[in-house]
């Protein structure tokens, strides 16, 4: 009697546990885990130039100069993304990759925005140190300064 | 006596601090540094030509003579990426895993390793009339038993004068230091 009670609990569960990965599923694909127009301010820079070649080249000039590996460029579209990835087993240096997606697009008639959002060990970067640190570096290869934008 | 263990154990601690360094970290490799100018300065030479597209194509021809195969390309922007696999056994390294096999360590020696190629190409100068190259290269290594064991930038001067000596002769001009 008893051990029925609990076969059918059991059995009640099952979909309940598939339910849960679904959900986390979900959530991860679309997360949204700070305020997205406070991230968005994190991570976009304005600079006063319409120059889009001149300004994404000097994103790559600037991501080699950092050591990062280029995995992807596209003019049309304007992204960039790139990654720096280290490990040293013997100098127990454990294994940790930097992502990094870039783009530019034109903000009103006289502007670019650039954003930049950066993955770290798997999980994104909404800190905006490092971000603050990449546009300085960015600032010095565009001889322009970045805009902070709303 | 009692001094030897502290010893021991201060150097233990030592190993265990070690353990837990990330190799790259969100706090550093986003600020520019005077060691990344370093390796800028390394890493490129300039060409007296107005034409990047020619350098991008001998580039990518000189990455394909060399065993490369070509990942990524972008003219507009002046960039190549591309790759290769290699053998990495090293023969210092198996005399040690087999001397470390006698006294029961076991150390696996590097087997396979993936290099990597970024090629940048920009105009430079008065009125674009030098062409700059970048050129890095990084390798991941893995041991014998496929476990990831090294991702590096490969810093050798060598290498880099090697790669733009060759390039100088492909495209028949001489290549300046920046």
């Amino acid at each position: 009697m008893t051990s029925d009670r609990v076969k059918r609990h059991f059995l009640l569960l099952i979909p309940l546990l598939f339910l849960t990965a679904c959900a986390t599923t979900q959530d991860r694909l679309l997360d949204m885990d700070t305020s997205q127009v406070q991230l968005r301010s994190i991570q976009s820079r304005a600079f006063d130039t319409t120059d889009k070649e001149k300004t994404m080249r000097a994103i790559i000039a600037t991501l080699q100069d950092l050591g990062f590996m280029l995995d992807r460029a596209d003019y049309t579209l304007g992204v960039v993304t790139a990654s720096k990835a280290r490990a040293d087993s013997m100098q127990m240096q454990v294994h940790a990759t930097l992502r990094i997606t870039v783009t530019v697009r034109p903000r009103g008639e006289k502007q670019l925005l650039v954003r930049a959002s950066a993955e770290y060990q798997r999980s994104p970067v909404t800190d905006p140190k490092p971000y603050q640190n990449f546009f300085n570096s960015l600032e010095k290869a565009m001889f322009l300064e970045a805009h902070q934008v709303d | 006596m009692g001094l030897f263990i502290r010893i021991g154990s201060a150097l233990l601690a030592g190993v265990l601090l070690l353990t837990g360094c990330a190799a790259v970290t969100l706090d550093a490799d986003l600020n520019l540094t005077p060691e990344m100018f370093a390796q800028r300065q390394m890493q490129t030479r300039r060409f007296d030509t107005t034409d990047e597209q020619k350098i991008l194509r001998t580039c990518a021809a000189l990455l394909q003579d060399t065993g490369f195969t070509i990942d990524e390309t972008e003219t507009k922007l002046g960039i190549l990426i591309a790759s290769k696999e290699r053998d990495a056994t090293d023969a210092a390294q198996w005399a040690v895993f087999i001397v470390g096999a006698v006294f029961g360590v076991s150390i696996p020696p590097d087997k396979d390793q993936i290099m990597k190629a970024f090629v940048t190409t920009r105009p430079v100068g008065t009125e674009g009339k030098q062409v700059a190259v970048r050129v890095a290269f990084e390798r991941t290594v893995f041991d014998t038993e496929q476990r990831l064991k090294k991702i590096e930038a490969l810093n050798d001067p060598k290498m880099y004068q090697s790669f733009f000596e060759k390039l100088s002769k492909a495209l028949f001009l001489e290549a300046h230091d920046i």
